[in-house]
């Protein structure tokens, strides 16, 4: 019986290796070290099929036997944004990161921007309370059925649809110089998402309270224009549109809160 | 409460760049430009300034009070970011970090120009052609100056592209490339302007 073990097993390259410089980091207050890493070259791999590689034998460039490296992943095809990490300077999905298209050494830090839990894991659950604070829902609950809602038009969903390919992955947060420790920027991700759920005809009948919490601590108004987030989104969403619109929407809701207005959601 | 607030006085923050400081910025060195013309011509302007009735108001309210609140609460937004153009280097980012170098350089730029004229002005020294000619017979000054005034135009031009977008008015990346035009337009007349003052006091 052969090696093989897998019908789909991919060809290696006798004596080719690739080699990782990893930030490690073994608790969360612990401070960080690199660690190298070499191991065999195999066609096609990503960075999180390297990582496995590691995983299923964590011996480092000199030989050490070490921990396995830790890292966050779920779809494997960039749709859940679980695997996000600095990858050569750069935040971006560790599953889309194809080791034939990267410079080597190939190196790999945890978003910063993030609590880091271990090595390459980071907490991202601070963006998951954004979306709570932004009324990131269309409230479709009542005491009795409301029936269907408003038709949406085609050629807004279109657009609409492409903000919704946000996966809470955190690299415009990592990719913002206005994220850190001494602001509580929510981030561009969360402003794109008051836009989407204040576009959908029922979201609109809240959009009152979207564009509130927005104006409080921590959002829209901490943007500084960068336009990095932008460049950064792996899916292309357009962020920096969607702070543009949303800062009209405020500009607008700021004179109908001093004013008063019979316009709140209309 | 400032956080909490902080969307409000973001909003001044903007507003206050463009109007009054902008607009007071815009005509300060237009009437700088009739050194050009001869001291004659410049003392003239600066007579008319001088002697605008409501002078203390005008100053207070349209220079001094707006321009202090917009350099602290800058300086205190300058140093909150973390400047990341090492990692990405795109225009946008570039005028993001060069707005913030430029904004802490004119706090100091500008308070020693405050220093040198008006609070001079205050000890009873007069405000004329030939003391910027003096000011500027130091060869260290004059590039100090120009820097001062090359760093205004900047700041002022790139602060009308942001505040175009910070107010909602320019939206789709079309408009806010077009706004980057005009504002660079905007950023070299002023500095045209600017410089040949400078130049003419040398």
């Amino acid at each position: 019986m052969s090696e093989q073990q897998t019908a789909v097993a991919e060809p290696t390259a006798p004596g080719k290796t690739i080699l990782f410089e990893i930030q490690r980091q073994d608790t969360p207050e612990s401070a960080p070290y690199m660690e190298s890493f070499e191991i065999p070259y195999k066609a096609n791999m990503n960075v999180i099929s390297a990582l496995m590689e590691i995983r299923r034998n964590p011996v480092n460039a000199k030989g050490e036997k070490t921990t396995p490296v830790n890292w966050d992943m779920n779809c494997l095809e960039e749709v859940c944004g679980a695997c996000s990490m600095v990858i050569n300077g750069r935040p971006r999905q560790s599953c889309t990161a194809l080791v034939d298209q990267l410079t080597q050494p190939i190196k790999l830090e945890p978003m910063r921007t993030f609590p880091v839990v271990r090595d390459l894991l980071v907490d991202r659950e601070g963006m998951f309370d954004s979306l709570k604070k932004i009324k990131a829902w269309i409230p479709i609950d009542g005491t009795y059925d409301l029936g269907e809602g408003p038709r949406m038009p085609e050629r807004k969903r279109q657009w609409a649809y492409e903000l919704s390919k946000c996966m809470t992955c955190g690299v415009c947060l990592e990719a913002c110089p206005n994220v850190n420790d001494s602001t509580n920027f929510m981030g561009p991700f969360a402003i794109s998402q008051v836009r989407l759920f204040n576009t959908h005809p029922t979201g609109a009948k809240n959009k009152d309270e979207r564009l509130a919490a927005l104006m409080t601590d921590g959002g829209l108004a901490e943007c500084g224009n960068s336009q990095n987030c932008v460049v950064a989104c792996p899916k292309g969403i357009p962020l920096t549109t969607s702070i543009a619109a949303m800062n009209r929407a405020t500009t607008v809701q700021m004179f109908k809160n001093f004013f008063g207005s019979d316009h709140m959601v209309d | 409460m400032v956080r909490e607030n902080e969307f409000y006085w973001r909003r001044l923050h903007s507003l206050l760049g463009i109007i009054p400081i902008g607009l007071f910025v815009t005509q300060h060195l237009i009437i700088n430009h009739f050194a050009t013309r001869g001291a004659e011509s410049f003392n003239t302007a600066a007579h008319f300034i001088e002697n605008l009735p409501f002078i203390y108001f005008l100053e207070w309210f349209v220079i001094y009070i707006p321009l202090m609140f917009h350099a602290f609460y800058g300086v205190y937004l300058a140093f909150t970011s973390k400047n990341n153009v090492q990692r990405y280097g795109t225009f946008r980012n570039w005028m993001f970090f060069l707005q913030r170098i430029t904004g802490v350089f004119l706090v100091i730029f500008i308070a020693w120009h405050i220093y040198e004229t008006r609070i001079q002005k205050m000890f009873g020294t007069e405000v004329n052609f030939d003391m910027m000619a003096d000011i500027l017979s130091n060869p260290f000054m004059i590039v100090f100056y120009a820097l001062g005034i090359i760093a205004a135009t900047f700041h002022l031009a790139n602060g009308l592209w942001s505040f175009l977008v910070t107010w909602g008015l320019a939206q789709s990346a079309r408009s806010q490339r077009i706004v980057t035009y005009v504002t660079l337009v905007v950023f070299i007349a002023l500095t045209i302007i600017g410089l040949r003052a400078l130049f003419a006091f040398v």
